[in-house]
């Protein structure tokens, strides 16, 4: 049965204990790098040093971290923070699509790569009828006309444009 | 006058009318869209905006803040899911309405809430505009250094049972801000030598991997929901003509809006509580708050969106942002060198007074949009989540490589997102780390240039506005922490309770000094009591 103080915290139990201590070992991390990563200024006020907001910034997270550990109803990480550091590993699978994604465009071309990445990662998410991975597709077209053709934003053009004629390779540099 | 019609004429081009019909409608949808929320948008369209006149990015960045409430009402109504997290509260009413058959009023009510909201707020600030051009000058670099900490101080402390771990992320974004080139000294912090690390730590990489890439991951692992759909039918107007027989709750909630929307930190969420509960007890039905009460709707209603335009207060007239939506937004002012603050209202009031009335247009161009269009944009709600996982994942690309062409910055993007994505699963605040990034910025500079000329600490406060300043710190942390002795001493008195529910069993648990033993103890009492209690009930 969870105590008084279980009952009263803000937020599910799963993973609290695990963060906690990732964020506290991570700032003691960063107080313990300190002095070789910032330096002292002679000759300097302390609140014009450049180690000055670091610390003020690292200290508070030491300070407020250790706390926030230190008020956590837990003291055991229980087989539901590792089920919950579990899901949080799931992720890491659509940062790879996402940097698979990333890297390709200078490559091949963000329109085809756009084409190709929206179907796909709905076919991973499970969609199977022909609408929706179409449907995939023409919000992949309106993304790249969209951004890259109206709204001209900064992305360049692929490797493999190069290799296409004249005029066409200019528009697809320009505008795909 | 003068300055209205310089600010009507500097509105008066057909990209900024582009950018109004934009925003204004990109806003409603993306609003309607339960998972996506202003804040994703706002990341996703930033790079787009740099390349567009501070006015013409600034009003679809403003026409997105103002409009999505307004669009995300609908789900809040229809189908028991706000569309965006200000509006949670129109689900207690809004939906219970839709439940005994009264959707297009709710609806109706909704819009006309909000849209009253809307103008009472920019009317206000825009007869507001000439005090605060007055004041703003009073702020130097002490002042406005005790400004933004008095924010950064009042974000962490309003996130109620997570103020330590969201001063910890606070602290975490301002350490963020630090890392790279320190600009006076020409000093490396936390480079590790690395180059990429040396220009420091985008805002925008952050904004976008905390809050676009966060979502799209929270979404992907999600299931998707099934929506069931209420038909509307009939006009939208009823609700013009309902909002005008409660003027006080409408007027009352607008005018909590402005003021909470104006001191950083607070926002929208506080506005509505305040709002619906001094609704609630002055209503001459309480009982019907909660059970489709239209007061408590246009409660709700009408302080969410008086909030946006009193939000751009502390960030045109200071430079110091309130939210996550108004710090993305002054990354714009940055790009583009216009620097928000007491010199922006003296000496370009006109721009001021032109992103006001662009405010007010807009809320005229979301009510009209809304109350014809309502039957066909409630089919967004349809979308699946996870194909809208897939969509902000795409964009998110665009937002993060076209910064600068850079496959690092969407290493660090997704990174955020990672980072953001176990914040969100474990119900804990991503704000304070963009805050403290802006601010901590802010603060560093404000800070060296005001001890600069301070010889003894009291100097630092001898001006009038520094030393209110520094009282308002001071009431809010005694504040917070009489609010924190007294949470303490009901858990203590609660604990206390439970110990002596049991005595008899108690007594023989407490000479046990094996911890085991204790719980394996409660839970033996806390089964015998249960029974106690059924057999009592039996008799």
């Amino acid at each position: 049965m969870p105590s008084e103080r279980e009952r009263r915290f803000a937020g599910p139990r799963r993973g609290q204990l695990v963060f906690a201590l990732i964020l506290l070992a991570a700032a003691l991390l960063l107080l313990a790098l300190i002095g070789e990563q910032t330096t002292w200024v002679k000759k300097t006020k302390l609140f014009a040093q450049p180690r000055f907001w670091p610390a003020v910034a690292i200290g508070g997270m030491v300070l407020m971290g250790g706390l926030h550990l230190y008020k956590l109803p837990w003291r055991r990480v229980s087989r539901y923070d590792l089920w919950e550091v579990k899901r949080w590993g799931q992720v890491f699978e659509f940062a790879g699509w996402f940097m698979g994604y990333v890297l390709l465009v200078p490559v091949i071309g963000y329109l085809p790569v756009t084409m190709a990445f929206v179907p796909l990662l709905c076919w991973r998410m499970g969609y199977r009828s022909g609408f929706m991975l179409w449907a995939g597709v023409a919000f992949a077209v309106i993304v790249v006309v969209l951004f890259k053709g109206f709204l001209s934003v900064k992305i360049p053009g692929a490797l493999i444009y190069e290799y296409l004629p004249g005029a066409l390779r200019s528009f697809f540099i320009l505008y795909l | 006058m003068d300055l209205i019609l310089s600010a009507i004429d500097i509105l008066m081009r057909w990209d900024v009318a582009l950018a109004l019909l934009a925003g204004s409608v990109g806003g409603v949808l993306i609003g309607a869209i339960p998972g996506v929320g202003p804040a994703v948008a706002i990341a996703i369209l930033l790079p787009a905006t740099f390349s567009m006149d501070p006015i013409v990015g600034l009003t679809v960045l403003l026409g997105i803040y103002g409009s999505s409430m307004y669009g995300g009402s609908i789900p809040a109504i229809l189908i028991n899911t706000p569309g965006t997290a200000v509006n949670a509260l129109t689900t207690y009413d809004g939906y219970p309405m839709t439940a005994r058959g009264e959707p297009r009023r709710a609806l109706s009510l909704a819009y006309s809430s909000s849209f009253f909201g809307g103008i009472f707020s920019v009317i206000c600030l825009i007869l507001f505009a000439p005090v605060l051009a007055k004041i703003a000058p009073m702020f130097g670099s002490r002042e406005i250094f005790l400004a933004a900490l008095l924010g950064l101080i009042l974000v962490v402390v309003a996130h109620r049972g997570h103020a330590l771990v969201a001063g910890a992320l606070a602290c975490f974004g301002i350490f963020l801000q630090t890392i790279g080139l320190e600009p006076v000294k020409y000093t490396q912090r936390y480079t590790f030598g690395q180059d990429f690390l040396g220009g420091g730590i985008n805002l925008i990489v952050v904004v976008l991997g905390l809050f676009a890439i966060s979502q799209a991951f929270v979404l992907l692992t999600d299931e998707d929901e099934k929506v069931r759909m209420t038909r509307l039918r009939g006009g939208m107007f009823q609700g013009l003509r309902e909002l005008a027989r409660h003027p006080r709750v409408a007027g009352v909630s607008a005018t909590f809006g402005v003021l909470m929307g104006m001191i950083p930190g607070v926002g929208e969420f506080t506005a509505q509580f305040m709002s619906y509960t001094y609704a609630q007890k002055t209503s001459k039905r309480p009982q019907d708050f909660g059970n489709g009460s239209s007061e408590g709707l246009i409660a709700a209603e009408t302080a969410n969106n008086a909030v946006p335009a009193a939000a751009m207060v502390p960030l045109l007239a200071l430079g110091i942002p309130g939210e996550a939506l108004t710090a993305m937004m002054l990354s714009v002012f940055y790009v583009h060198n216009v620097v928000p603050g007491p010199g922006l209202f003296q000496n370009d009031m006109d721009f001021v007074v032109a992103l006001y009335l662009a405010l007010l247009v807009l809320n005229v161009l979301v009510l009209v949009f809304l109350l014809f269009a309502t039957k066909s944009l409630i089919q967004v709600v349809r979308i699946p989540n996870r194909f809208l996982g897939v969509c902000i994942l795409t964009l998110s690309f665009v937002g993060v490589y076209s910064l600068r062409n850079s496959a690092t910055d969407c290493v660090m993007a997704a990174a955020f997102g990672v980072l953001g994505y176990v914040l969100k699963r474990l119900s804990l605040p991503s704000v304070p780390i963009i805050l403290g990034m802006v601010l901590g910025g802010i603060m560093e500079v404000k800070l060296r240039a005001g001890m600069a000329r301070v010889k003894e600490p009291f100097d630092f406060i001898d001006r009038p506005v520094a030393f209110i300043l520094f009282l308002l710190i001071i009431i809010v942390l005694a504040v917070h922490i009489l609010r924190v002795l007294k949470d303490r001493k009901e858990l203590k008195e609660a604990e206390w309770q439970t110990n002596r529910s049991s005595t008899s069993f108690g007594s023989l648990m407490l000479r046990r000094k094996n911890s085991f033993l204790k719980d394996h103890g409660r839970k033996v009492r806390a089964r015998h009591s249960k029974l106690l209690r059924r057999l009592t009930d039996l008799f």
